[in-house]
Order: C-alpha cells, then sequence, then structure tokens
C-alpha cells in the first residue's frame, strides 16, 4: 500500500479518536444540572435559592429588579428549602437563601453559611385542597379522616410537611376532631411528596382526593382545585426568612435584592401570590 | 517501494499519538469512576444504622420484589414479541420495533406523565379500570407498570437480536424429525437464544431497578409501598444522607455486577441494546 496513504489513514484514525473521546469525555449529564449555579459569578449576576413555594412570586420579582437594575441578571434555583440547605452545604454558591420556614434557615446558620441577619419577608398558611370535582366528597377537615380517601402529603423533612403534622396534632387537641384524628388521617396517607408543588401537582391531575398544601400553592391551581381553608386557630404560620449567604460571590447585589424584596411594591407582588404580609 | 524506510519516522508519530490517545481513554475512565469511588469513599464507613435502617431495608425489599416481577412480566409478554420480530415478516413490523424500542429513549418523566394519561383516575383507562374497582396510582402495581413501561423494551430487543441468530437448519431439522413446534421452540431455540435472552433479562431487571422518574410521578413516594430505592435515595438526600448513601452505593454495586454478568453471557458479536 502507498505509505502516504497509510500515514494518512493513520493521521485520520487519531483525529476520529480524538473526536470520540473528546466527545466522549464531554459530560453528557446524567444528572439534572439544571440545580448547578455558575461555578464563576460574573458582576451583575445574582443566585438567588429559593423555597419552591416562591417560584411564581420571585420569578416575577426577579424580573423587576433586573429592570430596576440594567445589566444585573437573577438566576433562581427553586427547591424544597431542604433541599437547598442540602445543596449549599454541599458547597454550592448562592448569594441570596430564601427558605420557608426557620428551621432550615437555622440549619444553614448552623453550618455558619448564613452572612448576615435573616429577615422575615412574608408569611404564608395551610389549606387543603381537592380535585375540582371532589371525588371523595371532602366538605370539611373532618372528611380527611374518612376511611380509604387518598390523601396527599409533603414529606415531613419539608417544610410544608413539617407545617402538615403541627396541624393535624392540633387539630387532634380539639373535642370537635378528637384523640384518633391525627392516625386516622395518616393512614390516609397514599404519597409523601418531595415538594409542594407536587402535592398540588397530584390533586390538580385529580389523582390523589386531597392534598395539604400552601395557600399561595393553591391559588397558582385555582382553576382546577377547590380550596378548604384551615381555621387560624389551627393553623400554622409559615415565616419566610431571607438573608445572604456567606461566600457570596456578588454580597453587594445580594443585599440590595434583600431590600428589594422588603420594599412595599415588592410586597404587594408577593400579596398578589397570596401571601401574608410579615407582620 | 520500501516500506522500512520511513518506519522509524513514523513510528515516532505513531507513540506520540499513541499517548495522545491514551492520556484521552485515562480522562475518560477516570471521569466515569472518581464520583463512583467518592460514593464508596462516603459510604463504605458509615455504621450499621445506614445499611440497616428501616428505610433502606424497606426499599430495598420493595425494590428487588418489583423489578423481578417487572422483568417476570417482559419475559411473558416481551417472548412472543421478540420471535415475532425476528422471524416474521408482517405489516408495520417497522412501526412495532420502533414502539418498543421507543421508551428506552424518552425521559422518564414523559414515561410518567404519558403512564397517568393512561392509567391514571383521569386517564384514558380510568374510568374502566376504576369501575372494576383498580386503582393504580399510589400502589405498588404502579411502580411494576412504571418499570416494565421502561425496561421491558431492553428485553425485548435482547431476545429479538437472540432468536434471529438461531441457526434454522437446525429447527428444520427439528421439525422433519416430527418434533412439534412447540417442543422445537422449547429445545432448540429457545436454549440456543438462552445467552441473549438472559443478558436481556439482566438488562431488564438492572434498568426496572433504577427506574426514578416514571415511578414518583406514576406512583408517588411512600415508603414500603411505593417508595423503591431511587426515590429512597432523593427522599433520603435531605432527611437522611446516611441511607441514601448506603443506598446509592448498593445500587452501584448491584448494577456493576449486573453489566459484567451480561457480558459473561453475552453471545460473542451480539451486541446489547
Amino acid at each position: 500500500m502507498d505509505l502516504n496513504r497509510v500515514n494518512e489513514m493513520r493521521r485520520l484514525f487519531f483525529i476520529l479518536a480524538f473526536a470520540l473521546t473528546t466527545a466522549c469525555a464531554t459530560p453528557t449529564p446524567r444528572v439534572d444540572l439544571s440545580n448547578t449555579p455558575p461555578t464563576s459569578n460574573p458582576r451583575g449576576a445574582l443566585t438567588v435559592y429559593a423555597a419552591a413555594s416562591l417560584t411564581g412570586a420571585f420569578t416575577e420579582l426577579g424580573a423587576a429588579f433586573e429592570r430596576a437594575h440594567p445589566g444585573t441578571r437573577v438566576e433562581f434555583n427553586f427547591a424544597g428549602s431542604q433541599e437547598l440547605v442540602t445543596q449549599l452545604a454541599q458547597g454550592a454558591h448562592a448569594d441570596v437563601f430564601a427558605s420557608a420556614d426557620l428551621k432550615n434557615m437555622d440549619a444553614l446558620q448552623k453550618q455558619a453559611l448564613v452572612a448576615d441577619t435573616p429577615q422575615v419577608f412574608a408569611r404564608n398558611k395551610l389549606v387543603v385542597i381537592t380535585p375540582q370535582d371532589n371525588p371523595a366528597g371532602i366538605h370539611a377537615l373532618q372528611d380527611l379522616a374518612k376511611p380509604g380517601i387518598k390523601l396527599v402529603v409533603a414529606n415531613q423533612s419539608v417544610p410544608v410537611g413539617n407545617y402538615t403534622l403541627q396541624v393535624l396534632a392540633k387539630l387532634a387537641a380539639d373535642a370537635n376532631y378528637g384523640a384518633g384524628f391525627q392516625d386516622a388521617v395518616l393512614q390516609n396517607v397514599v404519597s409523601q411528596e418531595n415538594n409542594v408543588k407536587q402535592v398540588a401537582s397530584k390533586i390538580s391531575l385529580g389523582e390523589g382526593d386531597a392534598g395539604v398544601v400552601y395557600s399561595t400553592d393553591a391559588q397558582t391551581a385555582a382553576d382546577r382545585v377547590r380550596i378548604l381553608d384551615v381555621p387560624d386557630a389551627f393553623n400554622v404560620l409559615a415565616l419566610y426568612p431571607l438573608a445572604t449567604v456567606k461566600g457570596a460571590g456578588n454580597p453587594s447585589l445580594a443585599h440590595e435584592w434583600i431590600a428589594f424584596v422588603l420594599s412595599p411594591p415588592s410586597q404587594a407582588v408577593l400579596n398578589k401570590y397570596g401571601f401574608l404580609p410579615p407582620g | 517501494m520500501n516500506a522500512n524506510e520511513s518506519l522509524p519516522r513514523s513510528d515516532v508519530r505513531f507513540n506520540a499519538g499513541r499517548t495522545l490517545f491514551l492520556v484521552f481513554a485515562g480522562l475518560l475512565v477516570i471521569f466515569l469512576t472518581l464520583p463512583l469511588i467518592a460514593l464508596a469513599l462516603r459510604a463504605l464507613p458509615l455504621g450499621l444504622d445506614a445499611w440497616m435502617s428501616q428505610t433502606t431495608l424497606a426499599a430495598l425489599q420493595l425494590s428487588l420484589a418489583t423489578a423481578t416481577i417487572s422483568t417476570l412480566v417482559a419475559l411473558a409478554i416481551g417472548t412472543p414479541v421478540a420471535y415475532l420480530l425476528a422471524r416474521k415478516e408482517f405489516v408495520g413490523k417497522k412501526l412495532v420495533d420502533t414502539l418498543i424500542d421507543l421508551p428506552m429513549v424518552l425521559p422518564p418523566a414523559v414515561a410518567g406523565i404519558a403512564l397517568l394519561m393512561a392509567y391514571g383516575r383521569r386517564g384514558l383507562l380510568g374510568p374502566t379500570l376504576s369501575g372494576l374497582g383498580i386503582e393504580l396510582p399510589f400502589t405498588t402495581a404502579a411502580v411494576i407498570f412504571a418499570e416494565t413501561f421502561v425496561a421491558a423494551p431492553f428485553y425485548v430487543r435482547s431476545a429479538k437480536a437472540g432468536f434471529g441468530a438461531v441457526d434454522r437448519k437446525l429447527e428444520q431439522m427439528s421439525a422433519l424429525l416430527g418434533v412439534s413446534d412447540l417442543k422445537t421452540f422449547f429445545r432448540i431455540t429457545v436454549p440456543l437464544a438462552a445467552p441473549s435472552l438472559v443478558s436481556g433479562l439482566l438488562m431488564t431487571w438492572a434498568r426496572a431497578l433504577g427506574e426514578f422518574g416514571a415511578t414518583i410521578m406514576f406512583a408517588g413516594n411512600f415508603p414500603g409501598r411505593t417508595q423503591t430505592m431511587p426515590l429512597a435515595i432523593y427522599s433520603g438526600l435531605e432527611s437522611n444522607l446516611d441511607s441514601a448513601l448506603a443506598l446509592a452505593l448498593i445500587l452501584v454495586v448491584v448494577s456493576f455486577g449486573i453489566l459484567f454478568a451480561v457480558r459473561a453471557v453475552s453471545p460473542k458479536g451480539l451486541t446489547l441494546a
């Protein structure tokens, strides 16, 4: 065979091998990397880790903030607060953390990852939702204890799941419900979801008979679900704190964001999404 | 033409190329194994609590049971399809073939939502199933549905290749000797295709064991009922990291063992799905 040709083929082979190995080595992510923040934090970019229940309100606030601060970019990572704490504890970079409860903010503080004093910027409360056609006929909180209904709640590690248990305990302490109420309701739990949005979607889809979510999530799904209020006496007011994360790439912008969220126009936006003022 | 003259020069170039080649090959191996090693380093020193916790054991038990049942279902309903696809010509064969492969490339979330649309309470068959007193979502049966949906194609593909590679002359000879078709199938075809059938079953089992997205969407997440190992890992990431690490390492070791076994039983020249 012509030697030039042999060399040419050899060259071609290496080019191919190179292309192949680099193609393979280029991470084809197996895991969802959307939660991973950018490694570099260019000036003007703000990374906010926020509880899943803030998705709608913060997305709108983010757009307003970008308009008010030309050249800045706000990036969100929405997930269960406890999931965000895990991510931050494992070294994820963020500028601001907004939690759906004080417990997870405390957990982050214990890891020495909070740079300033957390400030409560909103409150939320729990409601019971059923599919629009209410297949199990749930008209009062007592009905949650009816044997055989399919109740979807959040896992107790999720703030809303923890609040759900607190509400049940308060109800069980009341004579109208009785001590057995809590156990009877827990018997009906068919799924412990990992965040509040999943609870809402299981009910919106009509797969579950009832679910316990924040009033804000119920508001978002209002056209597909019925809302059953939990009286204030039994309800848990969820406090939403936010703070700058230690090691924030952009602490000054983080402070601006926090002030922005606490400002009256932003509070009006939060109110629109069903949040109560910080009180 | 004398090729020897130019050999040394080409050797030098070859060595440089080979070094580069090996470096890249090494990078890939490191890239793929490092996370697994890191996982093992964190999980191995964990105490008995993590390995034997209620969550770990319940998830392990549920996963083994559902993956095994899903694999048996795939065997039962996948074998005839694989045989037909390997042997017969029929209208729409390409279409059926493609449809069966489809779940392998679909994102599990798509599988999950599609299963809900079909078998959910509001799904296509939901009212019919309800009429029969069957409600699938949030049950262990839903887990098996999800796992079978995403994993069965691995068996069908492998079995199809296996049946296709069996020497037809041996079957014809068996028929000439007056042996019934069914007997021929079980005495001649199946044993000859056995390596492909077994490796297909192993792949199906491994895929079923790792199923996550379709399960969490269609079956929900309840310990002991629908919380399989991948779901327990996901939930545990927040509440019980040790148990999640232990389960993750178990899954890695089991999956590695299965892939290794598949290579051992795979017939030469036959590639897997």
